[in-house]
């Protein structure tokens, strides 16, 4: 997993293939919301994101879809210094 | 087990390391072994139905991906509740029995590695009693 510099001009998450704001967007508005409100269901293909992150000392970045041909168990928190 | 544990919540990953520095590794005697993924601005959690907007915080979600990419398991929490990670464990050996016997045998309720799995088809209809009930440890 190679370092990320330390910058923060990119300080969130986002999924793979999203599409970035465009004024000149003239998709019809429902084809926009129904891909930003796929969820994730068993059965189906996880959606891939890329994110920063925190490793063993390293600011990196982590792609879901890097892990293809490994089991993986993704878990979410709410925050960080948080009680249980 | 040969599982890549991967945690996300709405910190920073600076956030992260500090928790990492200053707490979590006290509890463990080492750093944090897997990656601390941040999502300041819910993107992943949205699609993965996580992520609480009033809060601005993300639930507790927990997903079994296969090596396909394929989601198996999830379960999500409120933030009081902690989760039980022998479930987790249980749930992801069954998966990988699952998977090892391409489908063939199908693990029964409460199943752990050792315990006897079922085998669908047209002989096990009606007959699941003679291979497993509820108070049996076969």
């Amino acid at each position: 997993m190679a370092e990320k510099s330390g910058g923060c001009a990119r300080p969130t998450g986002a999924r793979v293939g999203e599409a970035s704001p465009s004024k000149e967007n003239n998709q019809p508005q429902s084809m926009i919301e129904e891909e930003i409100f796929m969820t994730a269901k068993v059965g189906n293909k996880a959606p891939d994101f890329t994110a920063p992150a925190y490793y063993k000392g390293e600011f990196t970045e982590i792609k879901l879809s890097d892990y293809l041909g490994k089991w993986v168990l993704l878990c979410f928190y709410p925050g960080d210094f948080t009680f249980v | 087990m040969g599982v890549e544990v991967i945690s996300v919540s709405v910190d920073s990953q600076f956030v992260h390391k500090m928790w990492n520095d200053h707490e979590l590794s006290k509890m463990v005697n080492k750093d944090i072994p897997f990656p601390m993924v941040a999502d300041g601005a819910g993107n992943v959690g949205k699609v993965y139905g996580v992520y609480d907007e009033d809060a601005g915080v993300e639930l507790r979600g927990r997903f079994i991906i296969d090596p396909d990419g394929v989601i198996q398991a999830m379960e999500v929490l409120t933030p009081p509740v902690g989760r039980n990670i022998e479930e987790t464990i249980r749930q992801t050996q069954a998966f990988q029995h699952v998977r090892a016997t391409k489908g063939s045998e199908a693990c029964p309720s409460g199943w752990k590695p050792g315990k006897k799995t079922l085998k669908p088809g047209p002989a096990l209809v009606g007959n699941v009693w003679k291979e497993w009930t509820p108070n049996n440890d076969l």
